[in-house]
């Protein structure tokens, strides 16, 4: 079976939970003798054997250097050698042509597309050549938003893309929930299946910890919550510092760790100020590889304080590299971990009361962690590629009757 | 020849803490056990439920079953912490009570005043428990317990050598196989090193089957009638009694009124009447009509929860252990500080209850644990207890320190 995956970021030079999601359900896919061509927006190096990764780059165009992450700006250099920063929306346009170029010679099955950004591509695809689409949901605009409709031209594209993609895929009942509320969708077209995590492709920890200063003041008898991801609205920070505050106040040795960039970075930084726990949180910006890693680990506990999380992979990161978590009722995550502290989003004081609770203790801390750690490593992504398997032999024997 | 059932219920209800966190530790607010009524924790609301499902509905029938079968016996043990909930709460439910004990064919079972572990960590103050529960008994009741049963059907040799000094005739405990090896629970024993006090052991497997598998009805078995259980116990010629053990809440509240329990409950005596010899018998009254079948020994702890039937869903993980003995380490402060209000308090904490809502053995397959919690998870449970128990701590030191 041959599938055309359209995707907007692979590891490593992702911004976060979608790339790292795309890469390990291909991997498993490809077990389930899946051939997937991958097509991204840009040219990059990827250490992939399990599939065909391709650039779909628009004509004219030579090369398309990623600043960043995905959600930043991209640098296009055009064939007579000038420069061109476009934004997101400029270049989610630029990729469906891009891609309807570069597919016309292609043969395939089925067309299986990752979020917003690919989802033009995927429809004019379904209308020119007439094959099924799948459109897999990490996150829709209201969750990105935080809070509030969010922006009306990508609303738009979800909408349309949804109601007449032939089946979708949520990452969580959350977003399925999220999917039939703002869109209208009949709940039967869409399958949840939840993300997961390969413990075996988890990288190893290295025996010095890149944090030098929390691991000494861990010594002098501090602890450490860490929180990693982007620092947008929808991850709810700005109630992780209002809790940080109290717990702070109650016991002055705690030190949270903010790893991640994003727009509020600026706010968030005065805020600690105004907060007047300057000195108690460090901003460490968004890190790669080891640093990423060791951010986990460092920490005493995880504190995913996300307003709206479709999934959200990093509290089992947190689980994998040694911590105990503490994430909000409002994730996808919630809904396949149980080994955890859970607690709305906007209960700051129960936040505070639950991450002050297990600083003071240890026996919770490693009840908490162990019994999780039992869970991490009954996740595979297995279950997610069988799922989705199945899900195509459906469609495409659908389609032949 | 005299064949008996001994029909022996357990009633209690814990005072369970309310959601108690690190903002309400060491300031006004001691009221531990005083939940808002929208707290899942809230004594008053549960008492009230389960008085309604459970103790008038069984009461009343339990006092009709009496009044019509002569010959319809059992015994009842009915913790402090519950008789005291049943004067504020439900006094028609402890008049009730009183009623089938003044019918002269119920008898009331001794054990700790405050359903704890006390006998594991402090003989001084498990003593005291036991007395005081005599005193509340004798008060209530007007009856004198003369059969002993520990927390949790707590037992081990050391055990009952101490009720056989105490002067009880007889003592409680699971007829597990292992100890039982080729015997049966079906007779009355003697504990190994022991003078006067005889053993009864609980039949679980009967008792199980009204207890546990009575509503389910994927069980070979369902429905249970009275008539097909009656039928069993004449099967096994050679019996003396049949020792049916559970939590009195079984009756309404486990097994709801929907399932035909009480209408099973009610046709018991009358099915197992039937038949010429057979007969019920109060603990006391099994005890005094058969001679002991041979000596059991139980060097390690048995009780009747879990397949274990050990204490390890009460302080199996680290969160329980440590939090039962920061307790009783309080305890010689505590006394001497001779302040009731402290005392009280520390005792209600020791009800083995709050231990069993930590317990995170099964917790991944919601099982009969998470079933009997008010709390979300076992860690939920451990913070508010601990933060009472920071509580109670300070209030200890400040004023006794």
């Amino acid at each position: 079976m041959k599938v055309l995956m359209l995707g907007w970021e692979l590891p490593p030079h992702n911004s976060g939970g979608l790339g790292t999601a795309c890469y390990q359900l291909c991997k498993a896919l490809s077990h389930q003798k899946v051939d997937i061509e991958f097509v991204l927006p840009y040219e990059a190096d990827h250490d992939i054997d399990f599939m065909k990764v391709s650039a779909a780059l628009p004509q004219d165009i030579s090369a398309v250097i990623c600043s960043g992450i995905a959600y930043d700006s991209y640098k296009y250099v055009l064939a007579d050698g000038s420069e061109r920063w476009l934004n997101i929306h400029e270049q989610q346009r630029l990729y469906e042509h891009a891609v309807a170029k570069l597919v016309e010679e292609k043969e395939f099955d089925i067309v299986h597309a990752h979020d917003w950004l690919t989802f033009r591509a995927a429809l004019r695809i379904k209308e020119e050549r007439g094959c099924p689409i799948v459109l897999h949901v990490h996150s829709v605009e209201s969750d990105r938003a935080g809070s509030g409709p969010g922006n009306p031209l990508v609303r738009e594209i979800e909408e349309v893309a949804l109601h007449l993609a032939d089946k979708i895929i949520a990452v969580s009942q959350h977003t399925k929930r999220a999917i039939v509320r703002d869109y209208a969708i009949p709940a039967d077209k869409i399958e949840v299946i939840h993300n997961s995590i390969g413990a075996a492709d988890k990288a190893k920890l290295d025996s010095e910890n890149s944090y030098h200063y929390l691991t000494a003041m861990k010594a002098l008898g501090y602890k450490v919550v860490v929180n990693v991801g982007r620092l947008t609205i929808q991850k709810g920070l700005p109630n992780l510092l209002s809790a940080a505050q109290k717990v702070i106040a109650q016991d002055p040795k705690t030190l949270f760790l903010i790893v991640g960039s994003g727009e509020q970075y600026g706010e968030l930084v005065e805020m600690a100020a105004k907060l007047g726990i300057g000195t108690n949180v460090l901003f460490a910006d968004f890190q790669r590889g080891k640093r990423w890693r060791d951010a986990f680990a460092v920490g005493d506990l995880f504190v995913m304080p996300s307003v709206s999380e479709p999934f959200g992979l990093t509290p089992l990161e947190a689980i994998g590299y040694g911590t105990p978590v503490l994430i909000t009722k409002q994730s996808g995550v919630s809904e396949v971990l149980q080994n955890c502290l859970k607690v709305d989003y906007w209960d700051i004081e129960e936040m505070a009361n639950l991450i002050t609770a297990s600083l003071r203790s240890e026996p919770l801390r490693q009840e908490l962690w162990q019994n999780a750690y039992a869970e991490y490593q009954q996740m595979s992504w297995d279950s997610a590629s069988h799922k989705i398997r199945k899900l195509y032999d459906a469609h495409l024997t659908e389609a032949v009757a | 020849m005299t064949k008996a059932i001994v029909l022996y219920l357990h009633v209690h209800q814990p005072y369970r803490v309310r959601h108690y966190t690190v903002f309400d530790t060491a300031v006004s607010r001691h009221d531990y056990f005083e939940a808002e009524a929208d707290d899942p924790a809230s004594n008053e609301l549960l008492l009230k439920k389960v008085a309604e499902k459970s103790y008038l509905p069984t009461n009343a029938r339990l006092l009709e079953m009496l009044e019509q079968n002569p010959e319809f016996r059992l015994s009842l043990s009915i913790t402090g912490t519950l008789i005291e909930q049943l004067e504020r709460w439900s006094p028609e439910s402890l008049e009730s009570f009183k009623q089938l004990v003044a019918t002269g064919r119920v008898e009331i079972v001794g054990e700790t005043y405050h359903h704890s572990l006390a006998w594991f960590y402090s003989r001084p103050e498990f003593e005291m428990q036991v007395a005081m529960h005599k005193r509340k008994i004798e008060a209530v009741f007007g009856q004198t317990p003369a059969v002993f049963r520990n927390t949790e059907l707590a037992y081990n040799n050391e055990l009952a050598a101490w009720a056989d000094q105490a002067g009880y005739k007889g003592i409680l405990a699971e007829g597990w196989d292992p100890i039982l090896g080729w015997r049966n629970s079906n007779y009355v024993y003697q504990p190994t090193g022991t003078e006067n006090i005889r053993l009864l052991m609980r039949n679980y497997k009967l008792s199980d089957d009204i207890a546990f598998r009575f509503g389910d009805h994927d069980w070979a078995e369902w429905p249970l009638t009275a008539d097909k259980f009656a039928h069993w116990l004449s099967e096994d010629k050679q019996a003396t009694n049949f020792n049916l053990f559970m939590d009195y809440e079984t009756f309404g509240e486990h097994q709801w009124e929907e399932s035909g329990v009480f209408d099973f409950l009610v046709n018991l005596p009358k099915q197992w009447l039937k038949t010429k010899g057979h007969t019920f018998m109060t603990v006391s009254g099994a005890i005094e009509a058969f001679e002991p079948a041979d000596e059991i020994g139980v060097p390690q702890t048995v009780t009747w929860a879990d397949t274990e039937r050990d204490l390890s869903a009460w302080l199996g993980n680290a969160m329980q252990a440590s939090s039962i003995s920061a307790l009783y380490h309080l305890e010689n402060k505590i006394m001497d500080s001779g302040d009731w209000s402290l005392i009280e308090d520390w005792r209600r904490l020791q009800t083995s209850d709050h231990f069993y809502y930590m317990c995170t053995k099964w917790f991944n397959d919601g099982d009969i644990h998470a079933h009997f919690s008010p709390y979300d998870t076992p860690y939920e449970a451990y913070i508010n207890f601990m933060n009472a128990y920071r509580d109670l701590q300070y209030r200890l030191e400040i004023k006794h320190g």
